[in-house]
Order: C-alpha cells, then structure tokens, then sequence
C-alpha cells in the first residue's frame, strides 16, 4: 500500500478548475461548446444551485435564528420568517456573558492545539522514519498505521473510560489531549508519508556526506520543504479535535471543563422554548472559528482531505 | 618512504570502535525505533490496549466503578435475546446503506457537476466543502431547529404551499425521525464524496472525451465506459471510509433524537453509549460495540480489495 505510484493530484488544478492536462495557457472550453446555454441551464446550473442552496441553508438559518428576537421566532403567522428587520444581539450577548461559552470555547482550543501540536510531532518523526529511515518492517508499521485509522472512536470510548479513570485523568482536559492524538496519528502520518515521498532523496544524500545527523536533516531539509503538508495535517488535525464529541462527552463531567459540542448539547438544552436564540447563537460561534480557518486555508484542506484517501 | 606507505593503514587503526551508544544513535533500525516511539507509545496506550480491553470487558459483567469478573458469553447472550439491540442492528444496517447509497450518488453527480467550466468555478467549491468543515454536532443542531415539531421552517413553507394541513411531527414519527436523521448525514457527508471524486475527475484525460465523441458516444456512455471505470479505485476508498464513518456514527443522532422516537433511531454506538455510561452496564455496551467489529472488518476488507484494484490498473496503464 505504501509503495503505490501516486498520480498527484494537482491541487490547485482541482481548486480552480482547469484541468492539469491542459496547458496553462489555452483558454480553450474544450467541448463545452457543443452545449448550448439553455441546456446548460437545466443539466448544470439548475441542480448545482438546488444542491448548493440545500447544503448552506442551515447556515443561514443559524445565522437568522441567532439574530432574531424571541417573539418573531415563535409566531411564525405575524412575521415573515425567512427574514427579519429588527436584529437583535440579545441571544449573542447571554451567550457571551450570562454562560460559561467563553470559557468552553477556551476549552476547545486548548485542547485541540496541544492534541494537534503532540499529533503533529509524533506523527512528523513516525512518518519520517517510515518512508525515509526505512528500517526492518517500515512497510509493515505503515499498514499497520493505516488500519488504527479505521478503528472508530465509537469502539473505542468504552475501555477508554475505564484506562482514562484509572490513571486518574477523568474530567481533567489531559484525558482528551492524549486520547485525541489516536484519531490525529494515523491519519497525519499517511498524510505526511505522502509529502516527505516527494521531497528528493538527493538532498538527503548530499546532506549525509557533508556529515548531517539524522536530526538535522530532518529538522533542516526535510521539514522547511514539507510546510505545506505540515499545514494541511495541522488544520486538518485541528477540525477533527474540534468536532470530536464522543470521547469529549464521556470523559468530562464538570460543566466548566466540557468543550463546545459536548457544553452545546447538554447545558443549553433545557426544555425552555426561548432557549433556540442562543443555541443557534452558539452552534454558530463554535463553527466561525473553524469556518474562517478554512477560508485561509482552502487548498490546504482539500489536500489533506484528498492526500488521505489517495496515499 | 616505508613510512609514508605506513601511514594510512596506521590512520585506519586509529578509528575506534563503535560503541553500544554509536549502534543506538545511527543503526538504522534502532533509529527507526526511537523516531517511531512518541506515536508508538500513543497507538498502544490509547488505541491497540483498548481495543482489547473493550473485547475483554465484553466478556466481564463491569459496571462503572467496580471490575468485573469473567462470564464468558453471557453478555452476548443477553444481547441475542434483546429485541432493542437487533433494532438498533437493522436501524445501524438501514441508516448505513441508504445514506452511503445516496450520498455516492449525489456525490458522484456534484463532483461530475463541479467539473464542468463555469464562472465562480472555485468559489463554488470552497462553498460545497462548508457542511463538512463545521462540528457535526452544531449542524445537528440547526437540523434539529429545522425539523421541531413546532416550528419547522419545512412544516410551515408546506403549510403555505397548501400541501399539508398540519405540522409534520418530523422527530416525534418513527418513519419521520430516520428519515431526517439519514437526510442530515447525506447533508453533511456528501461533500466529502464530491471533492475526493472531483479530485479523481480532474486526473482524467479530457482527450479520451474527445476520442469517445468523434466515435460517436453518448454522454451515458462516456460515462459508463470512461468515467466510471477510471474512478473505480477511488470510488472505492471514498465509500468504504463513507460507509465506516456512517457505520459508527454517533454525534448526529445523539444531538437530534438521542435514539428516539421508541429506539427508532438507536444505532449500535448510541446504543452502548447509552447502555454503558448512563445505565452504568459497561460489559454490556462493550458488547454491543465489539458486535460492530465484524461488520467493520468486512468493510476494511473492501476497501484492501479497492486498493489493490488500483494497484492492477495503474500497472496496467504504465505499458
């Protein structure tokens, strides 16, 4: 499985849109010019925007929901409810001053940077060693790295609990920051497997001669013309962290300590039919972080999510 | 004389030997061990010992705070006689297959869709990525929002539209609850399948495409005899990680319904997590959770024959 002759992707190709095959320089359509525009209306632009449309709807009506005042979100006969013109931050400002949201929301970060950090370091050294050092079994490991990717946290939460209790880290964030690498691992290591392949061994090679270490190659070579996967796998890590709910809401108790899906689901959820303003508030303000992250880094994201599924 | 030809074999002696410390800084397998130790030691502390220790405590009556003891089978005895575990099977096997089959569908449309030359072209495919970028739980939640018994924003555009009379009782109905709890994960995993597909679609060479039209092919047909055949391996590896990710879920169902209406919507990980942490029967969940093993090594197992396919066809197209 390590040694398959990857057909790169080319990302940027696959971003914005024009094919690798063609050169850079030919505007050409191809043969988009057989098709005439009223029929490209219906094959390609009507069910593009209903899909599209479809799938940023609850967006928008998060943001909506989070914005309107209590009693236009309860009578839907008196008011349009698609819209409203008397925005009001109430819902916004009891989620940031009258609740621990901040608090959680610090939580989360913390835990999904160190988990992320820890991952990333394991996971440079582990992968390095893989491709490059290529001691006696290397091929075996990888594999084997492979298939502790596809072991689900569903599986998994239920033994952990109990090692998690006996070394006496339950509700503490520690149980999550060592428990969330084992998601993290396998999947950045495959990931960075495939960016140090790329990376000549001849620079390698000339380092060695000139008398580097193994360290200093990797700290010096290696890792400076590996950035991009470096970044790839740390966003990637960071969102996984940052969506991770089950081991979050077995292993925390104290309602400071929770992270924002767990706190989300079990503070604010309450039988109180008013309570809808700041939960969509909240589920709002707990995805933007991630949300603007992506927007910086949109390439980044589709090759780690890409280079995890070809590698 | 003699001593200038001495002189390099004497050079030669002087190296020294190398020491236990030499062998453990640059042999190669022993270096190999040190840089594979940190993400070693994770993997076997947190995922390979309990792993295990899950199978075991599926053989042990432990409940929360107290060890159990050997009972061998009994658990999953119990199991074979509860009617709630085989509904959360069937709930689990249907929920898998219909929304892996949908979102593999819609997916492999919007990726065909996205590959077609329009303006906006990248801004659009940034746009599709969203659903999956957000925490599955607040998007559960906003589902959750859109589907209340009271309020729904669909209940009521229906109502307007003069298709129905009444709010649909979208959690609070057996049939309703699957069908929106299938509807949010298609929601949030089809755009995962779409980007991975897009990414296989663009290493396809567009000169096939022409060959294929000046041949006289129909769009089905160069689809059929083109597209699909080259995307077979990574159809592959996209579905089996769809299917184990769907398999397993938790997050989503816990957020909309918890397992309700009447355990209509009871996958096996709710199910244990339900039985195991809130009832405190830890042997119990864990045998329900180890129940998922098989189904997850039969998936594992497609996806190595999917892998090996690609393996094939590249040699193939190497000649």
């Amino acid at each position: 499985m390590t040694d398959l002759p990857t057909s790169r992707i080319d990302l940027k190709a696959v971003l914005s849109g024009s094919s690798p095959t063609v050169a850079m320089d030919d505007h050409s359509e191809g043969m988009s010019y057989l098709q005439s525009v009223p029929r490209r209306l219906v094959t390609l632009y009507l069910p593009l925007s209903i899909i599209v449309i479809v799938l940023l709807f609850p967006f928008y009506w998060m943001g909506l929901t989070a914005i309107k005042p209590d009693e236009q979100l309860l009578d839907l006969d008196k008011f349009n409810p698609f819209w409203t013109w008397n925005p009001t931050f109430k819902h916004i400002h009891k989620l940031l001053f009258e609740s621990y949201y901040p608090h959680w929301l610090w939580n989360t970060m913390y835990v999904a940077v160190c988990a992320t950090i820890l991952s990333i370091v394991a996971s440079v050294l582990a992968a390095y060693a893989i491709v490059r050092l290529r001691y006696r079994g290397a091929q075996w490991v990888g594999g084997l790295i492979f298939m502790s990717y596809l072991v689900p946290p569903s599986i998994l939460f239920i033994p952990l609990a109990t090692v998690v209790f006996q070394y006496g880290l339950f509700d503490s964030p520690l149980a999550l920051i060592l428990t969330y690498p084992t998601i993290l691992i396998p999947f950045s290591t495959w990931l960075l497997m495939g960016y140090f392949k790329t990376i000549p061994f001849e620079l390698e090679e000339c380092a060695l001669i000139d008398g580097a270490s193994r360290w200093q190659i990797l700290t010096r070579i290696v890792l400076p013309l590996a950035i991009p996967g470096l970044i790839s796998a740390f966003i990637f890590c960071f969102t996984l962290c940052w969506n991770e709910f089950i081991y979050a809401l077995t292993f925390l108790q104290s309602t400071q300590n929770k992270t924002v899906p767990v706190a989300i689901v079990n503070e604010f959820v309450d039988g109180d039919i008013y309570r809808w303003g700041s939960l969509m508030a909240g589920a709002l303000a707990g995805s933007l972080p991630l949300v603007i992250l992506y927007a910086f880094f949109v390439e980044h994201y589709v090759s780690a999510m890409t280079g995890a599924v070809k590698e | 004389m003699a001593d200038i030809a001495m002189q390099p074999r004497m050079a030669k002696a002087q190296i020294r030997e190398a020491t236990t410390w030499d062998q453990l800084r640059t042999n190669r397998n022993w270096l190999g061990f040190w840089f594979m130790l940190p993400a070693m030691a994770f993997l076997i502390f947190f995922l390979a010992y309990p792993l295990g220790l899950g199978i075991w405590i599926s053989f042990t009556d432990a409940k929360i705070g107290r060890p159990g003891e050997f009972i061998g089978v009994e658990n999953y005895e119990w199991l074979w006689g509860d009617s709630i575990f085989w509904l959360s099977v069937f709930n689990t096997l249907l929920y898998t297959s219909v929304a892996s089959a949908i979102k593999f569908a819609i997916g492999l449309y919007l990726a065909l869709l996205l590959n077609e030359n329009m303006p906006f072209k990248a801004m659009l495919r940034a746009l599709v990525l969203i659903p999956f970028i957000v925490p599955t739980v607040l998007s559960a939640l906003a589902f959750w929002w859109i589907f209340d018994s009271q309020f729904s924003i669909i209940s009521w555009s229906l109502k307007h539209l003069g298709l129905i009379t009444q709010n649909i009782n979208f959690l609070g109905d057996v049939t309703w609850a699957r069908i929106c709890v299938i509807f949010a994960n298609i929601w949030r995993g089809v755009p995962f399948v779409a980007i991975t597909l897009l990414a296989g679609l663009q290493t396809v060479q567009p000169s096939l495409y022409e060959a294929a039209t000046l041949d006289g092919a129909s769009k089905w047909e160069m689809f059929r005899y083109i597209t699909y055949p080259l995307l077979t391996p990574i159809i592959a590896v996209v579905m089996t990680f769809s299917v184990l990710f769907t398999f397993t879920d938790f997050q989503l169902i816990w957020a909309m319904t918890r397992g309700g209406p009447v355990n209509a919507t009871h996958l096996m990980a709710t199910l244990s997590y339900q039985r195991a942490i809130i009832a405190g029967q830890l042997g119990e969940g864990a045998a329900i959770s180890s129940a998922m093993i098989p189904f997850l090594l039969a998936a594992i197992m497609v996806s190595w024959f999917g892998l090996q396919r690609r393996k094939w066809q590249q040699g193939e197209n190497n000649d």
